[in-house]
């Protein structure tokens, strides 16, 4: 073999590269939205572009971090790691630092953590290691149960910290299960629970639950050739009907008025147009000035650092969450379709990969990193440009934030170990 | 198929994104354009307007600064709007409705909110306010008039309209634009070019600094001063003659066309039309339709001519050869011509050759001459087409082509005209004898009339008249400065100007009006005129008509004047052509009796008989 298959050369220089364009793009972007006055210092620790900067040299030591370990510690630490996380995670409720209603971060001097973003690197871990063990069968209900509750439980305490966007990214790993083999059903419940729970917040429950149990009726003596006892179709029609008011009360009475507004946004819910008019100050607002900053750069853009509306920071936010409407502005057309194609080929890249994986663990964990990144990628822009409600996550690699940065660095960097293992692994 | 469904889901996430993008960013985005960046803060500059000076270079119209509210919708923050309406001095139904105006205008570019502040308001407004987000102070220039005559040669400026704005993006809401005279003539080189700063902003509305350093930038540059050709002392002088009359008097330099006088009565003061009360005065203006101070009498009003035509019906005779200097008929007061009634005449009757028959204004001698003309071809038709082409090679029946954006076109009939008129009937030159005495189916305004005098003077043509003498410095358009030749040969002009020098000799119509050292040329005129008073059709006093023109050789000013209601043409109107005369000629006034007479006369009872309700007696 030659050099190149050297175990110390294998890794994936293609996901490699994709990352390097993705941070070094998206520091050029912060750099702008987070530009006032002079530069005195690319390091100047008192800007945001400063400290990012710092962050990504910080990245490479990780990098180097990962590749100097042991592609066999990440499996056999997983547990540990899982377990630190956890108890990271509920060290919040003492320690935890409160920023704009989310107790995510501990104090470190003047730097801020945020665990949850490392959660997601021990949760994947833990998943991987669960599923790939084999005493572990993924179609017993018992299994699939304990795989649910290994996610659950840093999902529960994150949204206990009210930070309800990282929460939902747990939903990532749905993917994840579905790839290592649970029931087809899931998939039709998982797309059926979201069709009935957004036409139950549109047309209300009770209109829904009409319509869903006539479906089903129909289905069941006009459609089904062979009739099992009626009680099945009986049955889901009230499972329907308790989903349909149960996300009507969850929505009402459970969501925090900022969430409903946003959903009820998103859903065109909203009709009174003294609220209308006062949303249209408060989240709109972002929404609005995101899109506009997007839609004024037109095919090219108006340049690096040209970008009138980033310049004015119009838009809230704009070189954490919305980091991508910089890109619009200032890059056009061009330069976010760029972005968004590095996205797609990065995430793909690590699909692919993850199917080439011999080992079970290596794949299922190369699957989660790739399910996470899809997950933060889609409801970051989609967000950004309008499509879905507003969710406050950061998209990966591009977004200011160190913890953030750390985290996908980790996601990614740990499976590019793995996979440069993979002849290893027997 | 599990594993294709999370590549599946993301190859489409990433294609309806590219979709997304490509309607935000290609499809919906309009090309940038700056002005509508809310981001950027547009600041005007407004530069000079350009002055305007008269012939002799005394300053007519300078600038002074106003100030104005302005407002951008979308920027306003609540506020407490009785406070900002009393410091405005409006009400609160009159905040909400131009709150509403700017917001259907545009809630993201600036409208006016309330124009015209006076300096002790903007003075103290300039400080509060800061405090009222989405309004500001916008400095503009207003005009400064330095004098109270020419309102109708110098028109005005006001706000442009939505029209005007969609039409020309050079406007923006609330930016003013000249609307008449010389304001509307010469707008594009008065107006000047507005400078803009543009200004970075944040979403506090916070001034961050130039965009782009100040790239964009632009000073502005000062309107081009403009001088008219407008004698300020005259054109006052003829506005204080025609006081409590009714008219206009249009005085031409005839050796270049310079339009010396433009007068028309009533008139207004043209500090009027200023400032914050100026809607509220031109509705008033516009409102009077008993005097019409904003009609342009002497460029809009369409009369018959009368007598003064004879110069020209004797010239076109001469022309096509069928009278010459013998031609002479007997006059036995009236000339019949084969209809119901004769022709009456009032020349005071005997033998008449041409110099006579024009200083005597003789109706019989110029029906015969009319009609010899007419005659002289044996079809009708093509005879009045060229008795027409020779009158209007003296600017008559169109436009006359001059500077200011008003006129009528006047009516001189032609050989269709009159098939149009009698379709069933062979018509002849009796048919249509009333045109030889500058009636009949001839309409002329006050500047034609003018303008044929000057081309009398200079012997055969005449320029184009304006009222732009200089722009800078700038060479004015060509066609003021190119003669219009007349179809009428020089040599038969003499003739005629001697008839018409020969009125101020005793015997002639204007013998009483002889300016001392001066050699007058001139022609009196009188016309019927009717209007209709509770449906009944009713004659009123005669209009009082002259023409003139003087010195009689090398001549420096050609007038004419027109007094509605006025009487005889001697009476009114050829005194007030002698005292121009001579008030341009000399500076001062000799006439001192006759400038006493004219000064003292008012005709408004004249013009109240009609309105009167009750029977009166006219021509007295």
């Amino acid at each position: 073999m030659s050099l190149n298959r050297n175990r110390n050369f294998k890794f994936d220089w293609i996901s490699i590269i994709l990352f390097l364009l993705l941070v070094g793009f998206g520091w050029l972007n912060i750099f702008s939205a987070s530009l006032s006055g002079e530069v005195t210092s690319y390091f100047d620790f008192s800007q945001p572009y400063g400290k990012q900067l710092v962050f990504i040299i910080f990245t490479f030591a990780l990098i180097i971090l990962v590749f100097s370990l042991e592609a066999k510690f990440y499996e056999r630490f997983a547990s540990i790691i899982y377990l630190a996380s956890i108890l990271s995670l509920i060290g919040l409720f003492l320690f935890g630092k409160t920023v704009s209603g989310a107790t995510s971060w501990y104090t470190i001097g003047s730097m801020t953590i945020q665990p949850s973003e490392f959660a997601k690197v021990a949760t994947a871990l833990a998943v991987a290691k669960y599923i790939s063990d084999l005493q572990t069968n993924i179609k017993s209900i018992k299994d699939q149960l304990k795989t649910v509750l290994i996610i659950s439980i840093p999902a529960i305490l994150i949204l206990l910290q009210n930070d309800a966007g990282s929460t939902i990214v747990y939903a990532a790993f749905f993917f994840v299960f579905y790839r290592e083999g649970i029931p087809q059903v899931y998939l039709f419940i998982g797309f059926a629970l979201l069709v009935i729970g957004v036409s139950s917040l549109k047309f209300s429950a009770l209109p829904t639950s009409i319509v869903v149990s006539i479906l089903i009726f129909i289905h069941y003596f006009f459609i089904k050739k062979k009739r099992k006892s009626i009680l099945n179709p009986i049955a889901t029609v009230i499972a329907c009907v308790i989903l349909s008011f149960g996300v009507q009360f969850f929505y009402t009475s459970i969501l925090q008025p900022h969430q409903q507004d946003r959903i009820s946004l998103w859903l065109r819910l909203e009709k009174d147009p003294e609220k209308l008019e006062q949303l249209k100050k408060t989240i709109l607002y972002n929404l609005h000035e995101s899109e506009k900053a997007i839609s004024s750069g037109g095919i090219t853009g108006k340049g690096f650092l040209e970008g009138t509306r980033t310049i004015g920071k119009f838009v809230p936010e704009q070189h954490t969450d919305y980091i991508f409407s910089t890109v619009g502005e200032e890059w056009g057309f061009l330069g976010s379709t760029f972005v968004v194609v590095l996205f797609v080929l990065l995430i793909i890249r690590i699909l692919y990969l993850a199917e080439l994986q011999k080992s079970q663990f290596s794949r299922v964990f190369g699957y989660s990193v790739a399910s996470i990144l899809f997950f933060h990628f889609m409801i970051n822009i989609g967000m950004v440009m309008g499509l879905i409600p507003t969710v406050g996550i950061p998209l990966p690699f591009f977004s200011y934030g160190g913890s953030g940065l750390w985290g996908f660095t980790l996601l990614l960097f740990i499976f590019i170990k793995l996979d440069s293992n993979r002849i290893n692994e027997w | 198929m599990r594993k294709l469904l999370l590549f599946l889901i993301i190859i489409i996430v990433g294609i309806v994104f590219i979709t997304r993008l490509f309607y935000l960013q290609v499809y919906s985005n309009e090309a940038y354009n700056i002005y509508e960046d809310n981001a950027i803060r547009k600041v005007f500059h407004y530069p000079k307007r350009g002055y305007v000076y008269d012939r002799n270079g005394k300053l007519l119209v300078a600038n002074q600064p106003s100030y104005d509210v302005m407002i951008i919708p979308r920027e306003v923050e609540p506020l407490d709007t009785l406070e900002f309406c009393t410091l405005l001095k409006i009400s609160k139904e009159d905040f909400l409705k131009t709150y509403k105006k700017s917001y259907n205008y545009s809630p993201r570019l600036p409208s006016v909110f309330l124009a015209h502040l006076s300096k002790e308001d903007y003075a103290y407004l300039s400080e509060k306010m800061r405090k009222y987000e989405g309004f500001y102070i916008q400095k503009r220039s207003l005009r400064d008039y330095q004098t109270t005559i020419g309102a109708n040669v110098l028109g005005f400026i006001a706000e442009a309209n939505q029209k005007i704005i969609n039409d020309d993006p050079f406007y923006k809401m609330g930016d003013l634009i000249g609307k008449q005279g010389i304001e509307l003539s010469y707008e594009n080189d008065l107006r000047g070019i507005k400078g803009v700063k543009f200004i970075q902003k944040d979403r506090f509305n916070r001034d961050l600094g130039p965009y782009k350093d100040g790239a964009f930038d632009t000073i502005p540059k000062a309107g081009k001063d403009i001088t008219i050709t407008i004698d300020s002392e005259l054109q006052a002088y003829g506005e204080l003659l025609m006081q409590n009359k009714r008219g206009g008097i249009v005085a031409i330099e005839p050796s270049t066309g310079e339009i010396l006088t433009l007068v028309s009565a009533p008139t207004y003061n043209p500090n009027l039309l200023v400032g914050r009360k100026r809607s509220k005065n031109y509705t008033r203006l516009y409102n009077d339709t008993i005097n019409r101070p904003l009609i342009d009498r002497g460029l809009l009003r369409m009369y018959e001519p009368g007598s003064p035509f004879k110069a020209l019906i004797a010239l076109t005779a001469l022309q096509e050869g069928v009278i010459n200097l013998n031609t002479t008929i007997f006059c036995r007061h009236f000339y019949n011509y084969g209809g119901k009634k004769p022709m009456a005449c009032h020349c005071g009757g005997g033998k008449r050759d041409l110099i006579k028959a024009i200083t005597h204004s003789c109706n019989s001698y110029f029906a015969n001459a009319y009609r010899k003309t007419i005659d002289k071809y044996d079809d009708a038709n093509h005879a009045m087409d060229v008795w027409s082409n020779h009158i209007k090679s003296f600017g008559f029946g169109n436009y006359l082509g001059y500077d200011l954006a008003i006129g009528k076109k006047g009516n001189i009939p032609d050989g269709a005209f009159y098939d149009k008129w009698y379709p069933d009937f062979k018509w002849r030159a009796t048919t249509t004898i009333s045109n030889a005495i500058g009636q009949g189916e001839i309409l002329v305004t006050p500047i034609q009339l003018a303008n044929m005098t000057a081309a009398i003077a200079n012997r055969g043509y005449y320029y184009t008249p304006h009222i732009i003498k200089n722009i800078e410095g700038q060479e004015i358009d060509v066609k003021y400065t190119t003669p219009n030749k007349t179809t009428i040969d020089k040599r038969h002009f003499e003739p005629v100007i001697q008839g018409l020098f020969d009125v101020y000799d005793k015997g002639g119509t204007a013998w009483f009006l002889k300016v001392p050292e001066i050699d007058v040329v001139g022609k009196t005129g009188t016309a019927e005129n009717f209007t209709t008073i509770d449906g009944v059709r009713t004659q009123l006093t005669d209009h009082s008509i002259f023409v003139a023109f003087a010195p009689k050789d090398n001549p420096k000013i050609a007038l004419a004047i027109f007094v509605e209601n006025g009487y005889y043409g001697a009476r009114w109107a050829g005194r007030i052509a002698s005292l121009m005369i001579e008030k341009y000629l000399k500076g001062e006034i000799t006439l001192k009796h006759m400038e006493k007479l004219v000064l003292e006369k008012s005709l408004e009872e004249e013009y109240a008989k009609p309105y009167s309700g009750k029977p009166f007696t006219i021509n007295q």
